[in-house]
């Protein structure tokens, strides 16, 4: 079997059957004609580009990296890998000043926290996105995070002394929308893992795990802060912890997207970083109890995010919530809802954006839950403002679930 | 994480079986490698020879209506094979005069359905066959584009216009007693084809195209839809890559997705397709089953496996996992008490059970039938 040591690529292109199933769940080809599509995008001009780079097509920006090519391969290509590392290795073309600071989602948290509310007054106002919209290419119509004021890494500091006092410690890798944006996910983490006798540390200062840098191509940017992560995480799991994280395309970003996009090691740790809920489920999966509440109800229509669905692990965070008494539950079907990140801000972007989502919205409103469940930030924006239905991380349903 | 049953492979006949332990109140899982075969489905279970109710109920459960009507359907080079049960949008006749004029409906443009081979075809059987093709921009806008003229991305932007292609035909109909459509109708909508049936004053015919296929990936959504409906969890995109088995019984599998978390089981039931979809692997010394290196029913000496023509039955596609009359595996020589095998990876091992799709559904049938007898 020798031979086939040598004809297996990286990205296992030379597996394509060229069965066509890649470009039935892609969102994009469904609206965008300017887009070839993932077959023909990934392995299809892959084979071309090996060959000659000038076959490499502008036209593979508009691919949103949701995975949903991967994820439907009956043959184990990564085509979505194929698109994302030919956009690094053959476009050079300088980023856009826009697509610059849509990416810098630390930096910016950074530079807004001290003066939230000036900065969330301004980005709401009319004229704002007006301008946005004519000089940067932001779309009008998308509504801007709003920034906290404090962040969640002051919060976590503060309560340093009473976390370390639990028998159990874990590490979190928060994010910069839970730091920045919305710390209260990160306080209903640590009141669940709290409650099942687990102390919450931060990690030796974190860096944005740069998915929205990769997917912009600040790609230098991206592998500099995937150095720093790695070298942070690597100290944690050296105590012996394991890391926590909230969001999906965080954790996708740390676990696949650094080995396979950015080629930085991360063998010694991917194994380390999982999401709250499989670390939650499998607690209490063995027999951990939470304190929940008696008298809850709550009708909850779960929304697998794309990266969710990417690494598998939607399971977790559906079979957390079934064991929620009084959380009446539906699965939604699977589908993007069209933000992908920083995507969906672009203003050539939008009305694919919201196009690809209107399925995804139409089944929401159907069913009529009280809230929608998902574990992704961007998919949250993109819900909140496409329904009007709210949108909870799982993590916050079950902190509201508890005593 | 622990389920009652857990299926490796997430096809037609892995679907079948995980819906009908769900109806009787099971836990499942379905792991499934991406998505499969459904996506080639021509929409005819070929060699189901008698009108099974229970089939019949779980596909009108799902939303999917069949018909059983013994007789021929038209293939897509204009040729004519038997066929029972279908799928609506598969026409079936007493015999292959399927009328005297045909008129073949075409899209412009569109490479996957090959309506002049179809023409010829059905010349040879004396039928009169004119050729006329529409263009989708005129139906509706924008236009697509040349890489996204493939039957699904058609039936997505037909389906909200498919009163306005009803039209367009009524337009071109002449004095034609048959009408041919490629079958490229009703992805959202399992009755669009029917309603386009009744909109053309002839008898209508929709024929196979080039995968993927419209009619097969609508009935693969509406089956796992009412698999989850009914709790059961469907583990797209993720891969069973190995097992842990302690003498005769198999206890759990390993995912690459899940890794050390693993699923563990009372009974497990293998559904992975045959060599396309790696459910069976050949390389020059042997053919083997990956996951559980199962034992394979093959003829060890390699110069027998296949035939030189091409168009022949190739002796290859009767290999198969061996399995005892309740479909029951072996492993060096004796059986695994739990696991069972269903599918096309049981190759030509069951003749009792017929080919293609219809085995497929058979095999599951009876395995979920074991497993809830089993335990009763």
């Amino acid at each position: 079997m020798l031979f086939q040591e040598f004809t297996e690529s990286r990205y296992n292109f030379e597996e394509c059957t060229k069965c066509t199933i890649c470009t039935v769940y892609c969102p994009v080809m469904q609206v965008n004609p300017l887009y070839p599509g993932p077959k023909q995008a990934g392995p299809d001009g892959e084979r071309l580009r090996l060959r000659d780079p000038g076959f490499f097509d502008n036209a593979l920006k508009y691919c949103l990296n949701c995975k949903r090519c991967e994820v439907a391969c009956p043959s184990g290509v990564k085509v979505a890998d194929i698109i994302q590392s030919a956009r690094i290795k053959y476009d050079k073309t300088p980023p856009k000043l826009r697509d610059r600071i849509l990416a810098s989602t630390d930096f910016m948290g950074s530079l807004a926290r001290p003066v939230a509310p000036v900065v969330n007054g301004v980005t709401g106002l009319g004229i704002t996105k007006t301008a946005m919209d004519a000089f940067l290419g932001v779309d009008k119509h998308r509504e801007f995070p709003s920034y906290s004021a404090r962040s969640f890494e002051g919060w976590l500091r503060r309560h340093r002394k009473e976390q370390a006092a639990f028998p159990e410690q874990v590490a979190y890798f928060h994010g910069c929308y839970v730091n920045y944006n919305y710390p209260q996910l990160g306080k209903d983490l640590v009141k669940v893992l709290n409650a099942l006798g687990v102390g919450v540390q931060l990690l030796e200062k974190e860096k944005c795990c740069g998915i929205a840098l990769i997917t912009n191509r600040l790609t230098d940017q991206a592998v500099k802060n995937a150095q720093h992560n790695v070298a942070v995480l690597e100290k944690a799991v050296a105590k012996e912890l394991k890391i926590l994280t909230t969001s999906s395309s965080c954790t996708l970003t740390l676990r696949e997207e650094y080995p396979n996009l950015l080629d930085i090691d991360n063998s010694t740790v991917r194994d380390s970083i999982l999401m709250a809920t499989r670390f939650i489920f499998e607690k209490l999966e063995k027999g951990a109890t939470l304190p929940f509440k008696a008298d809850y109800h709550l009708k909850v229509a779960y929304h697998t995010p794309c990266h969710m669905e990417r690494m598998g692990w939607g399971v977790f965070s559906e079979k957390l919530l079934r064991m929620i008494p009084g959380l009446e539950f539906t699965l939604l079907d699977s589908a993007c809802c069209g933000i992908a990140g920083t995507y969906g801000f672009k203003k050539e972007n939008y009305t694919a954006s919201q196009a690809i989502g209107a399925a995804l919205f139409d089944q929401i409103r159907s069913v009529n839950p009280d809230v929608v469940a998902c574990d992704c930030e961007t998919c949250k924006w993109q819900i909140e403002m496409s329904t009007p239905y709210k949108v909870m991380n799982p993590i916050s349903i079950l902190a509201d679930a508890i005593e | 994480m622990r389920f009652d049953t857990v299926i490796v492979g997430g096809g037609l006949a892995g679907i079948v079986a995980g819906l009908k332990l769900q109806k009787a109140g099971k836990n499942t899982a379905i792991v499934s490698t991406g998505q499969n075969a459904l996506h080639f489905f021509s929409g005819s279970f070929e060699s189901i020879q008698e009108p099974p109710k229970e089939i019949l109920d779980i596909f009108a459960e799902s939303g999917i209506r069949l018909h059983y009507s013994p007789g021929v359907r038209l293939m897509p080079m204009g040729t004519f094979a038997e066929s029972t049960l279908s799928l609506e949008d598969v026409s079936i006749f007493p015999d292959p005069k399927i009328g005297r004029r045909v008129l073949i409906v075409n899209f412009t443009g569109y490479h996957d359905f090959f309506s002049s081979f179809l023409a010829e075809g059905l010349e040879k059987q004396g039928m009169e066959c004119r050729i006329r093709f529409l263009n989708l921009g005129d139906l509706t806008q924008p236009d697509l584009g040349p890489n996204e003229m493939r039957a699904v991305q058609i039936a997505r932007r037909i389906d909200q216009v498919w009163d306005k292609l009803v039209q367009e035909v009524r337009v071109l109909l002449k004095d034609d007693d048959t009408v041919v459509l490629p079958q490229v109708f009703g992805l959202s909508d399992p009755a669009i084809p029917e309603r386009i049936r009744q909109g053309i004053p002839a008898r209508v015919v929709f024929a196979g195209t080039l995968p993927p296929s419209v009619p097969g990936i609508r009935t693969q959504m509406l089956l796992k839809r009412r698999y989850e409906v009914l709790g059961g969890t469907y583990l797209m995109g993720d891969r069973v890559t190995g097992a842990h088995v302690f003498e005769d019984t198999v206890h759990s599998v390993v995912t690459k997705h899940l890794d050390r978390h693993y699923l563990e089981a009372d009974h497990f039931v293998l559904a992975t397709g045959s060599f396309f979809s790696k459910g069976l692997i050949s390389n020059p010394f042997k053919i083997f089953e990956p996951i559980f290196e199962l034992d394979v029913d093959y003829d060890p000496d390699r110069n027998t496996w296949y035939n030189a023509g091409f168009q022949e039955h190739q002796p290859y596609m009767k290999f198969g996992v061996k399995t005892d009359s309740s479909l029951r595996t072996f492993r060096k020589g004796s059986p695994v008490k739990n696991l069972y095998a269903i599918g096309s990876i049981l190759g030509e091992t069951h003749p009792e059970l017929g080919t293609g799709a219809g085995m497929a559904i058979r095999s599951a049938l009876q395995v979920a039938d074991q497993i809830l007898k089993s335990e009763a």
